[in-house]
Parts: C-alpha cells; sequence; structure tokens
C-alpha cells in the first residue's frame, strides 16, 4: 500500500510529468512564467486545487452519477478555484494582481479536470491524493524551471520569494556585462523556449 | 470609431492565442489539418459572442446587484458549459448543416480557456455592454484568424524534414514562437 502510494506521487515528477509529458494545461505555462517567483506561486495554487479536487472527486466517486460526472467535476474544481482566489487576494495580493486573469482560469486547466476524470473518478481517496500531489508538484516543477530559464536570459538575475517566504536574490549571474535577452521575457519567447525545452526532454528516453 | 480601434487591438494587438496565451490547447490540437482548424474557428466565434455576452449580463445584473461577485468563476464556467450544452441541441434540431460542420469540436469548447478568459477580461477591464460583445467579437476572430494560418503552416510542417526530439509539439511551439514574433508587429498601433 505505502509503496504504490510512493509510486502514484513519484509517476507525476518524472514519467507522466505536465506539461512535458502530459501535454496539458498549456496556458499557465506559457502565460505566467515571465518569472520564477511566478511560476512557482501558479505551480502551487494548482497543487492546491488538483489536491483537493481529486481527494474530493475520489470520496464522491459512488454518489456521482457517471451521466453528469463532468458537470459535477467542474462545479468541484470552481469551488476549490474560488477558494484559492480569496485566500490569494487576502494573503498574497501583488501575486494575485501578476497572475491575474490565470487564476481563475485554473477552473479550465484541463490537467485538473483531466486527473479527475483519468484518475481520482476510479481510486480511493489516499491514491488519488498522492496522484493529485504528484502531478501538482510536477507542474509546480515544470514552471518553476521555464520560469527561472526565462528569468534568467530576459533580466540576468534570479529574484522574488515564495508566497512572501523563503526569499532568494541572485543579481548578475552572468556577470555585469551581460546583456539581457529580452526576446525571453516576451510572448514569442515563452513558445520558443517551451519548445526547445520540449525537444530536451525528448531526447532523454523515458522507461 | 472607437469600436473599430477595439476591434482592431482585439484581433492583432492583444491577439487571444498568441500574445495573451488563452486557449493553446485547442491552438495546438486541431490544427494539424485545415479542415478541423476552420470548424474549432467557426465553433469559438459563435461560442465566444454568446458567452461573453450572456455573462456580461449574469455579472452587472444579478451578481453585481446582490453583492456575488466572488460567485464569478463558478458562475461564469456553469454558464458556458451549459450554453454550450443548449447551443448543440438547438443547432442539432433546427441547423442540421450547421451542426455537423461544427461537430465534436462544440463539447471541447468548455474547456477552452479563451471562452471562459475572455468572459473574465471583460469584466476586468470594467467594459460595458457594448464594448464586450465587440471585444469577444474580436477575440474570437483573432483566435480564429492565428488558428487558421497556423494550421495552414503545419500542414506544410507535416511534409517537412523535422529532427526527431523536434517533431511534432515541439515544433508546432516553435513556429507558434515564430508566429507570435510577427504578430508582435502590431504592437504600438492602437
Amino acid at each position: 500500500m505505502a509503496k504504490s502510494l510512493v509510486a502514484e506521487f513519484t509517476k507525476g515528477l518524472w514519467k507522466d510529468i505536465p506539461p512535458f509529458r502530459l501535454v496539458l494545461g498549456l496556458c499557465p505555462v506559457l502565460g505566467v512564467t515571465t518569472s520564477m517567483k511566478n511560476g512557482i506561486g501558479m505551480g502551487l495554487a494548482t497543487t492546491f486545487v488538483l489536491l483537493c479536487s481529486n481527494m474530493l472527486v475520489s470520496l464522491l466517486r459512488k454518489l456521482i452519477p457517471g451521466k453528469v460526472r463532468i458537470a459535477a467535476f467542474i462545479v468541484i474544481i470552481a469551488t476549490f478555484v474560488i477558494v484559492v482566489e480569496q485566500m490569494m487576494q487576502a494573503y498574497a495580493y501583488t501575486l494575485f494582481m501578476d497572475l491575474g486573469v490565470f487564476i481563475p482560469l485554473i477552473v479550465v486547466n484541463c490537467i485538473v479536470l483531466g486527473r479527475a476524470e483519468a484518475f481520482a473518478f476510479k481510486n480511493r481517496i489516499l491514491p488519488s491524493a498522492a496522484d493529485g500531489l504528484g502531478i501538482g508538484v510536477g507542474f509546480t516543477l515544470s514552471l518553476a524551471s521555464l520560469g527561472a530559464i526565462r528569468e534568467l536570459l530576459g533580466t540576468g538575475s534570479l529574484k522574488g520569494d515564495v508566497f512572501g517566504f523563503l526569499p532568494y536574490d541572485f543579481a548578475n549571474i552572468f556577470g555585469t556585462g551581460f546583456q539581457p535577452f529580452d526576446f525571453a521575457v516576451q510572448a514569442p519567447g515563452a513558445f520558443v523556449i517551451l519548445g526547445l525545452m520540449l525537444c530536451a526532454m525528448n531526447l532523454i528516453p523515458s522507461k | 470609431m472607437e469600436y473599430i480601434e477595439l476591434i482592431v487591438a482585439t484581433i492583432f494587438v492583444n491577439n487571444i492565442l498568441l500574445a495573451q496565451f488563452l486557449g493553446n490547447c485547442p491552438f495546438l490540437g486541431t490544427s494539424k489539418k485545415m479542415e478541423t482548424a476552420a470548424g474549432m474557428a467557426m465553433a469559438v466565434i459563435f461560442v465566444l459572442v454568446m458567452a461573453g455576452v450572456i455573462t456580461w449580463m449574469l455579472y452587472a445584473w444579478l451578481l453585481t446587484p446582490y453583492k456575488l461577485e466572488y460567485l464569478r468563476t463558478i458562475a461564469f464556467i456553469l454558464v458556458i458549459a451549459s450554453l454550450v450544452q443548449f447551443v448543440e441541441m438547438f443547432l442539432k434540431k433546427s441547423i442540421p448543416a450547421l451542426y455537423a460542420g461544427l461537430g465534436i469540436f462544440l463539447p471541447l469548447i468548455t474547456t477552452n480557456c479563451a471562452v471562459f478568459g475572455v468572459c473574465v477580461l471583460n469584466i476586468d477591464k470594467e467594459m460595458n455592454f457594448m464594448q464586450s460583445l465587440t471585444a469577444s467579437f474580436g477575440y474570437a476572430a483573432g483566435f480564429g484568424l492565428a488558428l487558421i494560418l497556423f494550421a495552414g503552416v503545419r500542414e506544410r510542417i507535416l511534409l517537412a524534414r523535422v529532427p526527431k526530439p523536434l517533431q511534432d509539439t515541439s515544433i508546432a511551439l516553435i513556429t507558434a514562437g515564430v508566429f507570435s514574433l510577427s504578430f508582435y508587429a502590431f504592437r504600438g498601433m492602437v
């Protein structure tokens, strides 16, 4: 039991890591990753929704009739998205303003709905929680790494914090003579860098 | 004049796919063939204009007077989901030809973040009724334009020899980056 829980958790970190192995939910990936800080914030908000919705869907899976399951999932997910929205507005206002429309958009993120449909609706609560947490952490890692690459190339330094905790500040990593590569933090750079990261992931064989 | 400006801004300058990053899943998913791209573009224009108008009315006339603004997310997604269902049933009964054309793309629109995103953006920018109608149409037309142009390019890429790790989604994303760069030229126009 414990071993399979670990397996459910770790598959989200590498084997099924979104959005590289599961190409879903690309909008926030492209939209918010202008800095590592925003990437981490968005990733954690999505993780919370994924974990809670997976657990609730799994608890209610015997009560929800199969025909209206999608509508039921959407209502459950939307409820947790509102919780996140209100919490962030109260406690992390600047991050809330930076992420803007992408916070309510978690409700239509295909990853969350996809996990409810493909996993939580068929499994018990503990594996579902492990699955949600694993996929969520994997998503956060992807967003953070894409955000870090874009911020580094675009500004030459990494600066920020995680919800007001854990501040980090690495100024001028490439030396003071580095000319920022503005393309990376602009819209076109998001597509190109994500495409190249996907290519790099494809070079490493998945087992 | 104000409305022409708004249309140009929403189609080109703030293109929903390439500048705002909304609706990228169907953008990559349905752009492999021109036919599916055109079907998706039509369906999005149709639903987005209706959803933009209905959610604006819901927000202005029901949620705001009763101070229920925090229910926006759940109210909008339910409206969009039921609207899509309703449109599907209506078209099936009364305009079968159009239904056959849009076909499987209609249900997919429920989870298209472009639709939901535009409804939320209209509210966030505090637009009035006519402005949000115009903006919804503009964003939808921009979505259609980018999707159809992109599908044309992608059909050509299928014939080219792409290195193995770059194939499929990876090369599509890089192409989208080049597209986004060309739409970037419209910046500063409005």
